[in-house]
């Protein structure tokens, strides 16, 4: 007798595997590096929050600021209809401009850097040091967040900048639960001096339904 | 389907079939399915499916000029302040009847109470009953299918049922969301969230008064 081999036919899964593995690579899209972790309170409000247009303040426990804007945006077509745009380069600009108005001067790849990251949180000084860093641990070194005191409102600077550029661009204040409510306040106020009134607060969904719905007829 | 079939062609020219030996060249898939798996494993952890949710909150426009401020005329007989305190605490008072010139305005009594169903939501669908009791019963409709109606439209009629109630017959309670500097975060967004659960119409976070921090001082802990 010969010895055969069991012979599983791997083909379906095989099949399978694939289809999944198409299905994930076309619909992923990258979970953003987190600056910090932050744990963003409880709510029942199941709106989504925009992915593009979009600038993020996170406060984290220990009440530092961080910004984040998303590079895409929208802009007026040639009959003024609004459209999708991927290649505005909001982050690029941004940085130009602090970079101008702070006599910094970046170079390309330093904000070539800067169009590809996430959020930071650091003051002006410490900008160039962050980019150049290579080094996780450095990098995380830097961010100590960016003052937000009314004799040295940095935050000011770059939400104006950035508001200007890009008109559209909703706010999201994204907060850990354990953070201050003054250091909230103080952000909102920022937002406020720069004309933005409406918020988006960033939460975790919880669904809550109304138990005392029997009690109240 | 992954296996070469092979011709028949090592049948002998005399029709004596030879032994089915299978020459079938079995590709091993093995290390492709190992890759396959890993590569999808790292997509489904890497992956971002549910985008974050956001509750929206409009702040009352900041005017430098503060004359104007002093214009809006709120009906003190349905407002409420509740303050949060920074240790989880939470406190109402009922601002009575304040509008009389030259009498010094009325506040109840502070009540303390807490972040649960029992406590601050009790509060706030009691007040509240007449808006939350047609909303809940527009729902239940809309559930059991006794009526039609797309989400949107649901929504357009619950502001309708909550601008009634506010506006025009001006029953609904009206909230001040005071919170002190020490407050947490969470605690704001808790109530916020409870406003909505609760479907109350207007409510605003204002700044706590000075006299409001010297009672808090002395209220029950």
């Amino acid at each position: 007798m010969k010895k055969k081999a069991p012979h599983v036919d791997m083909t379906p899964m095989v099949d399978l595997f694939s289809l999944l593995l198409t299905f994930f690579m076309l619909t992923t899209s990258f979970r953003p590096q987190e600056a910090a972790v932050i744990d963003t309170p409880f709510s029942v409000s199941d709106k989504q929050a925009p992915d593009k247009n979009l600038i993020t303040v996170a406060i984290t426990k220990d009440n530092k600021v961080y910004f984040d804007m998303s590079n895409s945006g929208t802009t007026l077509d040639a009959q003024g209809k609004e459209i999708a745009d991927t290649a505005t380069h909001y982050r690029r600009e941004l940085l130009k401009q602090i970079g101008e108005q702070k006599q910094i001067n970046f170079n390309e790849k330093e904000l070539q850097t800067f169009e590809t990251g996430s959020s930071f949180g650091m003051p002006f000084p410490l900008l160039k040091k962050w980019l150049n860093s290579t080094e996780p641990q450095e990098k995380e070194g830097y961010m100590v967040g960016i003052p937000i005191d009314t004799a040295d409102n940095q935050l000011g600077l770059w939400v104006r900048i950035a508001r200007v550029l890009n008109p559209y661009a909703e706010v999201a204040i994204k907060g850990d639960g354990e953070a201050e409510y003054s250091v909230i306040k103080r952000v909102m106020d920022i937002m406020q001096e720069n004309k933005v009134q409406k918020f988006n607060l960033v939460t975790n969904l919880q669904k809550e339904e109304l138990e005392g719905e029997a009690t109240i007829q | 389907m992954a296996e070469i079939i092979e011709s028949d062609s090592g049948a002998k020219k005399d029709g004596k079939r030879r032994s089915p030996k299978k020459m079938g060249a079995g590709v091993d898939m093995t290390p492709m399915v190992d890759l396959i798996c890993l590569l999808i494993t790292f997509f489904m952890l890497t992956t971002a499916f549910a985008k974050p949710k956001v509750m929206e909150i409009t702040m009352p426009e900041k005017d430098e000029d503060t004359s104007k401020k002093s214009d809006i005329k709120v009906a003190a007989d349905r407002t409420y302040s509740i303050i949060l305190d920074e240790e989880d605490r939470l406190y109402w008072y009922w601002h009575k009847d304040s509008e009389v010139d030259g009498v010094a305005p009325v506040f109840s009594k502070w009540n303390k109470t807490n972040y649960g169903p029992d406590g601050i939501r009790k509060f706030l669908l009691e007040k509240n009953e007449a808006t939350v009791k047609e909303i809940t019963e527009l729902k239940d409709k809309v559930t059991k299918g006794e009526i039609v109606m797309s989400n949107d439209t649901l929504n357009v009629r619950i502001k309708e049922i909550k601008r009634k109630y506010n506006t025009e017959l001006k029953k609904s309670p009206i909230i001040l969301i005071k919170a002190v500097e020490k407050a947490k975060y969470r605690n704001l967004v808790d109530i916020i969230d409870e406003m909505a659960i609760c479907n109350v119409a207007s409510y605003a976070v204002v700044d706590p008064m000075a006299d409001e921090l010297e009672i808090l001082k002395n209220a029950p802990k």
